[in-house]
């Protein structure tokens, strides 16, 4: 491959143009036609005899050579098919569009809070008007047991519930474990290592069970539901399920809200009782407290109601889990990559969600007293 | 003649059990449009991957301007590859950038090159494709199928390729769409001077644009020769590809527009 070049002759009449003009040269070419440029005028005659081969990249430089140069007319010495090549590169180049005006950084960060509080807003309606479709939809199919998708139920039961519990058992008999060194190690400093006991309890019972379990629900099967949901409508199956006459919340949300609402309590039992294990380990085996003492202290310092309080949580959280998942796998529009941003903003949502209603709900049961 | 840029000798492709490609042979010259045709499931598409090394071959050889690709080095490799554009089945652009972002990929990952003449460059591609200038700043979700094809083709086009490798190029267009698309292929070939490797079932575009056509039928190619030739071969499949009532109506309407 020949070297690109292009020289002005000194009488400044004339540029010679010599090498192969290929995109392979055009990193260096394209410093030497910006650097020609201001010193050619109308007159300036471009000799090309001596190019060997051209490509769209040597014809674009070409061309912007021949911009100030009068036209490419004024090109000698230039082979036919080069000649064709240069002129359909001519045909169909036109400016790049300009870049749009970068907008002013603070006016930007104001618009894109706005954005992003407007979203909110609209998200809560959809959310609102999305639960209300459910529930419509629960009713129309309660009385109808033909409606019923039993199978999908319990697909959706083993998906949600049966296949998280190793997942959900460990982790909260990793936390009441945790919960109760920390608990012990304040509580040892008053002598009071005892009520360690009543600290795992309550806030396993109350608190920590369902609310572990909703995150991993929420990271686990909400995201899933999105991204099933999600890429059946990307894949216009949801289209097809409503030209069958078949409504889309009845297939393949009710069973999934459905089947959430049964393994959610149940994985949050579950996770209630892996955390005291994990917690009463912790007094055993570490604070010396007998496992009589333990289950005596548990049994007649713990009232029922902290179970309560924890497990009327539990539908709730699967509920709003559901909604959410699903919701977002409607919102999906077209592409892969919109799949992936809805399974996202869902498990955001979602643990969102959850952590908020059940601020809400520790203070609407600390004012009832219970 | 002129020289031959793709040679396929002695090809053989299996997967498990299925025997695609047997002792299959193809040359393809300078600066012809070959259309490759087949039954649904004759091994076109895996063809094509193994001419432009995306599916190794379980026997024979590929020999891309008269190297072979199993023994070249990797900067050999490399450099051959950035000699063939390819438009994929269903365009294959990266949905996370815009067409202009996806046409300056190529151009950006070569580096040296000034960001201007790139954009420049890529604004020639989509131009040369067919497009719209506001095209270039749209995603590939808000195109619409045929633009799709010519934003895919723009892509292809960015590193200069001497051959370009087109997998059903008109499957899914419109008939208007369609023949825009030919006439496209034609004008690129005539004024870049292209070699286009294509795939199709549009006998529109069989008759239309292609030099030759190859014939893809029991695992290998029955016949590479001019359209005339291959209409005349006494083979059941081949008879009743162009014999059939669609394969005559397009022979028709070529005709027609030969004539006018």
């Amino acid at each position: 491959m020949q070297p690109a070049t292009a020289t002005l002759a000194a009488d400044g009449g004339r540029v010679t143009l010599s090498g192969d003009w290929v995109l392979a040269q055009a990193p260096a070419l394209a410093g030497q036609v910006e650097r020609l440029r201001p010193r050619l005028d109308a007159s300036t005659v471009l000799d090309a005899s001596g190019i060997g081969r051209l490509d769209t990249a040597g014809a674009t430089l070409l061309l912007r050579l021949g911009e100030d140069a009068g036209d490419t007319a004024r090109l000698d010495g230039l082979g036919a098919h080069q000649r064709e090549l240069l002129d359909a590169v001519a045909r169909a180049v036109h400016a790049p569009a300009a870049a749009p005006p970068r907008p002013n950084g603070v006016v930007e960060l104001l618009a894109n809070a706005g954005k992003a509080v407007e979203n909110f807003w609209h998200d809560l309606i959809e959310l609102v008007g999305f639960v209300g479709l459910i529930l419509s939809e629960l009713a129309g199919s309660v009385w109808r047991p033909r409606r019923w998708r039993v199978t999908s139920l319990f697909f959706h039961i083993e998906q949600t519930g049966l296949n998280a519990v190793p997942i959900v058992a460990l982790l909260s008999f990793l936390v009441g474990a945790v919960v109760a060194f920390l608990g012990a190690t304040i509580l040892r400093d008053f002598g009071a290592t005892v009520f360690t006991v009543e600290l795992i309890s309550y806030s396993f019972l109350r608190e920590f069970g369902v609310l572990l379990t909703a995150i991993m629900v929420a990271g686990r099967s909400g995201s899933a539901f999105t991204a099933q949901i999600g890429s059946m409508k990307a894949r216009e199956e949801v289209d097809a399920i409503r030209t069958m006459g078949l409504s889309p919340v009845q297939v393949l949300v009710l069973p999934r809200v459905l089947a959430l609402l049964i393994s959610m309590p149940l994985l949050s039992f579950l996770a209630m009782i892996a955390g005291i294990v994990g917690g009463a380990m912790v007094c055993v085996y570490v604070l010396d407290i007998s496992p009589g003492m333990f289950m005596y202290r548990l049994q007649e310092m713990t009232q029922a109601r902290h179970f309560w309080v924890g497990m009327v949580k539990a539908p709730l959280f699967a509920f709003l889990i559901a909604a959410i998942g699903c919701l977002e796998g409607f919102k999906v529009s077209g592409s892969a990559e919109s799949v992936g941003a809805h399974t996202t903003s869902s498990v955001v949502q979602s643990i969102f969600v959850v952590i908020l209603v059940d601020a809400l709900a520790a203070i609407f049961f600390m004012e009832i007293g219970w | 003649m002129s020289e031959t840029v793709i040679e396929v000798r002695g090809l053989r492709n299996q997967f498990g059990e299925q025997v695609v490609h047997e002792d299959l042979d193809l040359d393809v010259r300078r600066g012809e449009i070959i259309g490759v045709v087949g039954g649904s499931g004759s091994g076109k598409s895996v063809l094509l991957r193994s001419i432009i090394g995306l599916n190794r071959p379980r026997a024979g050889t590929v020999r891309l301007f008269g190297e072979d690709m199993a023994r070249v080095s990797a900067a050999q490799r490399h450099a051959i590859e950035q000699r063939c554009g390819v438009l994929f089945q269903n365009g294959a652009l990266f949905s996370s950038l815009t067409v202009a972002e996806n046409v300056s990929m190529p151009l950006i990952e070569r580096r040296g090159l000034p960001r201007t003449l790139i954009d420049r460059l890529a604004a020639l591609k989509i131009g040369l494709a067919g497009l719209p200038p506001e095209a270039g700043a749209k995603f590939p979700s808000e195109l619409s199928g045929g633009m799709v094809k010519r934003a895919a083709l723009a892509r292809s086009l960015a590193l200069d390729p001497d051959i370009l490798f087109l997998d059903e190029p008109t499957a899914g267009l419109d008939p208007i769409g369609a023949a825009a698309f030919d006439q496209l292929i034609l004008t690129l070939r005539d004024s870049l001077g292209l070699t286009v490797f294509l795939i199709t079932h549009d006998l529109d575009t069989l008759y239309t644009i292609c030099d030759r056509v190859a014939v893809l039928s029991q695992r290998r190619v029955l016949i590479n020769a001019p359209l005339a030739e291959v209409e005349r071969q006494d083979d059941p499949w081949i008879r009743e590809y162009f014999q059939g009532p669609r394969g005559r109506a397009a022979e028709h309407a070529a005709l027609a527009a030969k004539r006018t």
